[in-house]
């Protein structure tokens, strides 16, 4: 203990145990997944009715559900969102009122997604009379997604060089127009990521839809807003607890599919945020 | 006429920022109405304290004990894995990892951050649970323990990339004095940047345990779903984000069950509120 090199090589090298610690298990995950689940995926799985109390057959409607409640999340939270950070970051002043909304903003990112389950249900199933259906399943995921698009785009938006909003100001432009023109322009990309990383968090949550969309087993298409339809969270959660002796191949294939969804969006997120960096020009 | 238009999207941009104030608030008073109903038949010590939870016999008991103690046990275990592991992490990724390595590590936090929870009790189901199963030679694998390793793995992206973004922050003059004294590296972090970062670590540990105190699909897959109170970490336990997901399907609109059910969506409010606004307080002291 007293020779501080080789206290500090042993606090290193148990710094390095911790990292793969976290490292090795995630890596193992997405190989087990990939590896089991790549022999199930083939055109008629993505594109086939589930079969036989779905132990046989595709994911298609599952799929298109999950691109429905996806779609339907961010048409509603991104205008909010965005407006709402636009707030935050263009108008507000540091008041009650602005620590109130920061306030609200960290803790709808912290409720718990049950809870927003919960919520949904009141509110849009029985409240609202929507019953369960993809209107009330999109809903409650764009309020679970409000707070990601909210932050991300506020980054972003305070990230853009005060000197960029004084220049436009002091040519006679607005301060609409220079948001308009020359902040938001400049802050894209950011809010393009914020949306993604969104997109997949909606895309892979099971809690909230559960009362509030979700379909144990629904072989056809949605006709309207008002049907509900599967998800392919809740249908991989369905197949590998709630329904005896589906073929292994199916769960590990449903599996897999969830997770290239999910994490194709992150990876354009990390793209577009690494492009962006590299050409930043200020 | 542009000063009018001007004066509409100003409005409209506030409003935007009201909407999360209501959206809040709308969570909170629509778990109030549902959930304190059952009071009325219920008294809030019986289920509060109440160590039975049988919410379909006659005549039902609503005790949630069992629950809560279900939660803290999985979250207490996930929690003793996950704050070292994860801020062992941290301070490898900000402080020791060379630039490229560092780089490639955050992307592989955000990568098991961004796999959802259903995914990861899949797997835990498929892969832990049998070998808890064999390792303790247990009846079933489906234990607690389980829970908390699983839930672990949720709560060490939180916990590393916020107390990573704290150890960042520390001024580079902190660590170039201590350095300058003849400090080691490891000295410097042990001793200067650690306490300096200490606020923004214990908001990314709260922030952690938020998020395993909130996770429900996981934890409904792999902890086995009984409601009695746990004696041990090897015995299958129910937690209050299951409950609510496992059962809610089955209650009826309007029924004592469904209120009980809002009701445990209310305590699950209250802490993560409580947490949030702690770990938020943390993250802000200057």
């Amino acid at each position: 203990m007293r020779n501080p090199r080789r206290t500090e090589k042993i606090a290193f090298f148990f710094l390095f145990l911790a990292t793969l610690l976290i490292v090795i298990p995630v890596g193992l995950i997405v190989v087990i997944i990939i590896q089991k689940g790549l022999p199930a995926i083939n055109w008629q799985f993505l594109s086939d009715m589930p079969r036989q109390g779905m132990r046989s057959g595709g994911i298609f409607p599952a799929i298109v559900g999950t691109i429905y409640l996806v779609l339907g999340a961010i048409i509603f939270a991104l205008p909010i969102g965005l407006l709402a950070a636009i707030y935050l970051s263009e108008y507000s002043k540091d008041n009650f009122l602005t620590r109130i909304i920061k306030l609200a903003i960290v803790n709808l990112a912290g409720v718990p997604s049950v809870v927003y389950g919960l919520f949904g249900l009141a509110l849009f199933v029985v409240f609202f009379k929507f019953g369960a259906s993809i209107l009330s399943g999109a809903l409650t995921l764009g309020i679970m997604i409000l707070p990601i698009i909210i932050t991300a785009s506020r980054e972003a938006l305070e990230s853009v060089p005060d000197s960029f909003r004084e220049v436009s100001l002091s040519l006679g432009a607005s301060k609409w127009q220079t948001i308009r023109h020359i902040v938001l322009p400049n802050a894209i990309p950011g809010i393009l990521t914020g949306t993604i990383l969104g997109l997949g968090r909606a895309a892979g949550e099971t809690a909230p839809i559960l009362f509030t969309v979700a379909a144990f087993y629904l072989p056809r298409l949605p006709k309207s807003i008002f049907d509900q339809v599967m998800a392919l969270p809740y249908h991989l959660y369905v197949i590998s607890t709630q329904v005896p002796n589906v073929d292994e191949k199916i769960r590990y294939g449903t599996a897999l599919v969830l997770l290239a969804l999910v994490l194709f969006m992150n990876l354009i997120a990390i793209i577009i945020r690494y492009q962006f960096r590299k050409r930043k020009k200020w | 006429m542009r000063k009018f238009k001007e004066f509409i999207v100003e409005k409209l941009i506030l409003i935007c920022g009201l909407f999360c104030i209501l959206v809040v608030v709308l969570i909170f008073i629509f778990l109030l109405k549902e959930g304190l109903t059952l009071f009325k038949t219920v008294p809030l010590s019986h289920f509060l304290f109440g160590k039975n939870w049988y919410p379909i016999s006659e005549p039902a008991q609503f005790g949630i004990l069992p629950l809560i103690l279900g939660s803290l046990l999985v979250t207490v275990g996930a929690a003793i894995i996950s704050i070292p592991i994860g801020v062992g992490c941290a301070i490898y990724i900000a402080e020791v990892a060379p630039l490229k390595t560092k780089e490639i590590l955050k992307a592989g936090i955000e990568l098991l951050a961004a796999i959802p929870s259903v995914v990861l009790g899949f797997i835990g189901m498929i892969t832990l649970v049998p070998w808890i199963k064999t390792i303790f030679k247990l009846p079933t694998g489906l234990t607690a323990l389980s829970g908390s390793i699983m839930l672990a793995f949720m709560a060490m992206p939180t916990i590393v990339s916020i107390a990573e973004d704290a150890l960042y922050s520390v001024p580079k003059s902190y660590k170039e004095g201590a350095l300058a004294l003849g400090a080691t590296r490891w000295q410097t972090i042990w001793r200067v940047e650690l306490s300096a970062a200490s606020s923004g670590i214990l908001a990314a540990v709260m922030l952690g345990i938020g998020r395993v105190i909130g996770e429900t699909m996981a934890v409904m897959m792999i902890t086995g779903n009984s409601a009695v109170i746990p004696t041990s970490i090897l015995e299958p336990v129910r937690t209050l984000t299951a409950t609510i997901a496992a059962e809610m399907g089955e209650a009826v609109v309007g029924s004592e069950h469904y209120f009980a059910l809002f009701a445990i969506g209310i305590v699950l409010f209250l802490i993560s509120f409580a947490i949030n606004v702690t770990a938020d307080m943390f993250l802000h002291k200057k």
